[in-house]
């Protein structure tokens, strides 16, 4: 079973800056890590390569440092690491990241499987996993919480939804994003580091998977960032206490509604 | 901390453990402290970083490393929990005798599977009238055509009942006091070889301290390490390459203290004002902080002289041992002080630091039998 993760580095959460002129996060001089959700889609994908064979090959698109976000895929077991680095992909948004990593995997050709994390911890869209199965024309099933089994080129899977899970089937290949239900990701380990160290992580440029001008970059951005802003703190939740603490919230509550 | 001028490897080796500290041990160390069981599901995580083979050699499936690497591992672990890093360290120090004496045979069949932390070691010396003057041993091993039948009982094992290999020191010849000593390799489960009672401990309580018991227990001739006779030269070498890591379990101690006890200082108001503003507090935690450096520099440098195989190590292990748990005992003391009443709570991390570090003091040699081997050495040296 040939795997494909799609992984992002995001800036550590304890360090996140804004550019206001810019509009955008500052990603120079912060510390990093791979976006959480998308080592929940690194460990499903290891435990499927340990269970049926095969190879993971962990793909990102960012700048040159986003190469130490392969590096660690690697030491936590993935076997290949492609990064999409090109000036041209600079400003790109989601339809045009979704675009630039299908063009990648299109290169890779032969792939049975591709995760991602259901949605990156910086941008917050959730729509780049979804983006490359809709370009690719392949079946997704996102926000999967369990993957029931694998058998006759079918996947069955459990997809979260606002209410409770579904259970759907796709044929393979097929694109999943995962929550962080769907298992607990593992540490790296010394061996995996030391090969990490040694293995070498190919970069891919525009021109290297065909990419369109026109369709990378800001130029191939559907989107424009018109204005970045801190969200308020949220606002200290009140404590009812001591005898009348219930009709004290039902009123509340009522005034609320109105 | 000082600039250890540490190798790539090591500082991963040490960044790995950290990870497995913060993420895995912290979170439980309380939790195990009070139920006292056996930290298996933290063994296995370890045995998943492959951190079990850092001291092993490559071609018995270890990394390659030596005792300066155990002693990182065992300092970073004993920061979260020093109770989960005996479990840890005290497997290496059942190992050392096969590494030290063991014949290439032995070490194809126990090595591979301890690096993997698919199985833990002990060491089994200690007896109830043999404790530092190790060689009044009452167990015996009496050969018997291609097997040895081993008759005892030893007491205060760490991972005694949870290990899978020990590494056993009976008398051959009891006759020859000392040198009538010899090691041997019994795997848990062989006939005649049971464990007794667990202890109830001050501290490092996460780690089982147990009897084993040697019934008629039949070990083929195989298992003995080395020659017969040569047990106590061992055990003795066993522990000049150990006591370094004893010391980086009371560096790793008092400096988990020391990090508890500074985050405190600077949270906790009285008149108005950080404790950490006060001269009384700083002074304290700055000579804490040096006593620390000064106890990891020696336990450094001792591991760092024991993995280059420089001969007669003894005098400096014992220094690192004993200099360091020394220093564990007093900045445990005083980080508890500085919590005041909260450092006494067992709510509250310090006080276990605390009773941790008193072990440190004691055991794989206590800190006066630490101090006559320093001084014997000083003596033999100057006459010399």
């Amino acid at each position: 079973m040939n795997i494909i993760v799609c992984i992002k580095q995001v800036p550590d959460t304890n360090d996140i800056k804004i550019d206001p002129a810019a509009k955008r996060l500052v990603r120079e001089g912060v510390k990093t890590m791979i976006n959480p959700f998308d080592m929940y889609a690194i460990e499903e994908a290891l435990r499927l390569k340990e269970k049926l064979g095969g190879k993971v090959i962990a793909m990102t698109m960012g700048p040159a440092q986003a190469e130490s976000a392969l590096r660690e895929a690697i030491s936590l077991g993935c076997d290949e690491a492609i990064l999409l680095s090109d000036l041209a992909f600079a400003g790109s948004d989601a339809l045009a990241t979704s675009y630039a990593l299908s063009q990648a995997i299109r290169k890779i050709g032969q792939f049975d499987m591709i995760f991602a994390g259901k949605q990156s911890l910086d941008g917050d869209t959730a729509q780049v996993g979804p983006g490359i199965a809709a370009i690719l024309d392949i079946p997704q099933i996102i926000n999967v919480r369990k993957i029931q089994e694998i058998k006759e080129g079918q996947i069955i899977a459990e997809r979260m939804t606002e209410y409770g899970y579904e259970v759907l089937q796709a044929p393979l290949p097929c694109l999943m994003t995962v929550v962080k239900d769907i298992n607990m990701p593992r540490l790296p380990s010394l061996k995996g580091k030391m090969k990490a160290k040694s293995t070498q992580v190919t970069v891919w440029k525009a021109a290297d998977i065909g990419a369109e001008e026109a369709r990378i970059g800001s130029k191939g951005s559907g989107t424009d960032v018109w204005k970045i802003v801190i969200p308020p703190a949220r606002p200290q939740g009140k404590i009812f206490e001591g005898e009348g603490a219930v009709d004290q919230l039902v009123d509340t509550l009522k005034g609320l509604i109105k | 901390m000082i600039d250890y001028l540490l190798t790539e490897e090591q500082i991963m080796v040490r960044d790995m453990a950290r990870q497995i500290t913060d993420e895995k041990i912290r979170p439980v160390s309380a939790e195990y402290d009070r139920s006292e069981k056996f930290p298996w599901d933290i063994m296995k995580d370890i045995a998943k970083s492959d951190l079990f083979g850092v001291y092993i050699e490559e071609k018995y499936g270890g990394m390659g490393g030596g005792i300066l690497e155990l002693c990182l591992v065992t300092e970073e672990f004993s920061k979260g929990c020093a109770g989960i890093a005996i479990c840890y360290s005290a497997s290496a120090l059942g190992t050392y005798p096969i590494i030290l004496a063991g014949n290439d045979q032995q070490k194809q069949k126990y090595l591979p599977a301890i690096a993997k932390g698919e199985k833990l070691a002990a060491f089994g010396l200690t007896e109830p009238a043999a404790g530092s003057d190790a060689s009044a041993l009452q167990t015996t091993a009496v050969k018997n055509g291609d097997h040895y039948v081993l008759n005892g009982l030893k007491h205060f094992i760490t991972n005694g009942g949870d290990a899978d290999i020990y590494t056993v020191v009976a008398m051959t010849d009891k006759s020859r006091g000392a040198r009538g000593a010899s090691i041997f390799v019994v795997e848990k489960g062989t006939p005649g070889f049971t464990f007794g009672k667990k202890e109830d401990k001050m501290g490092i309580r996460a780690s089982s301290t147990s009897e084993l018991i040697f019934n008629d227990c039949k070990v083929p001739v195989e298992n003995l390490i080395g020659r017969e006779g040569m047990g106590f030269i061992n055990a003795m070498r066993t522990f000049d390459m150990s006591r370094p890591g004893i010391g980086a379990q009371a560096v790793g101690i008092a400096q988990g203290a020391l990090d508890e006890a500074l985050k405190y200082a600077k949270q906790r108001k009285q008149f108005d004002k950080p404790i950490s503003s006060f001269q009384g507090i700083q002074w304290m935690l700055a000579d804490m902080a040096t006593e620390t450096e000064a106890a990891r520099a020696l336990v450094y440098a001792s591991a760092r002289e024991v993995a280059a195989g420089v001969k007669d190590v003894g005098v400096h292990s014992a220094m690192a041992k004993m200099y360091a748990s020394d220093v564990a005992m007093k900045v445990t003391t005083n980080a508890v002080q500085i919590c005041g009443g909260y450092g006494y709570m067992k709510e509250y991390p310090v006080e276990k630091y605390m009773r941790d570090a008193k072990i440190t003091q004691i055991y794989e040699g206590t800190n006066q039998i630490q101090r006559n081997i320093i001084g014997m050495g000083l003596i033999r040296e100057s006459s010399k």
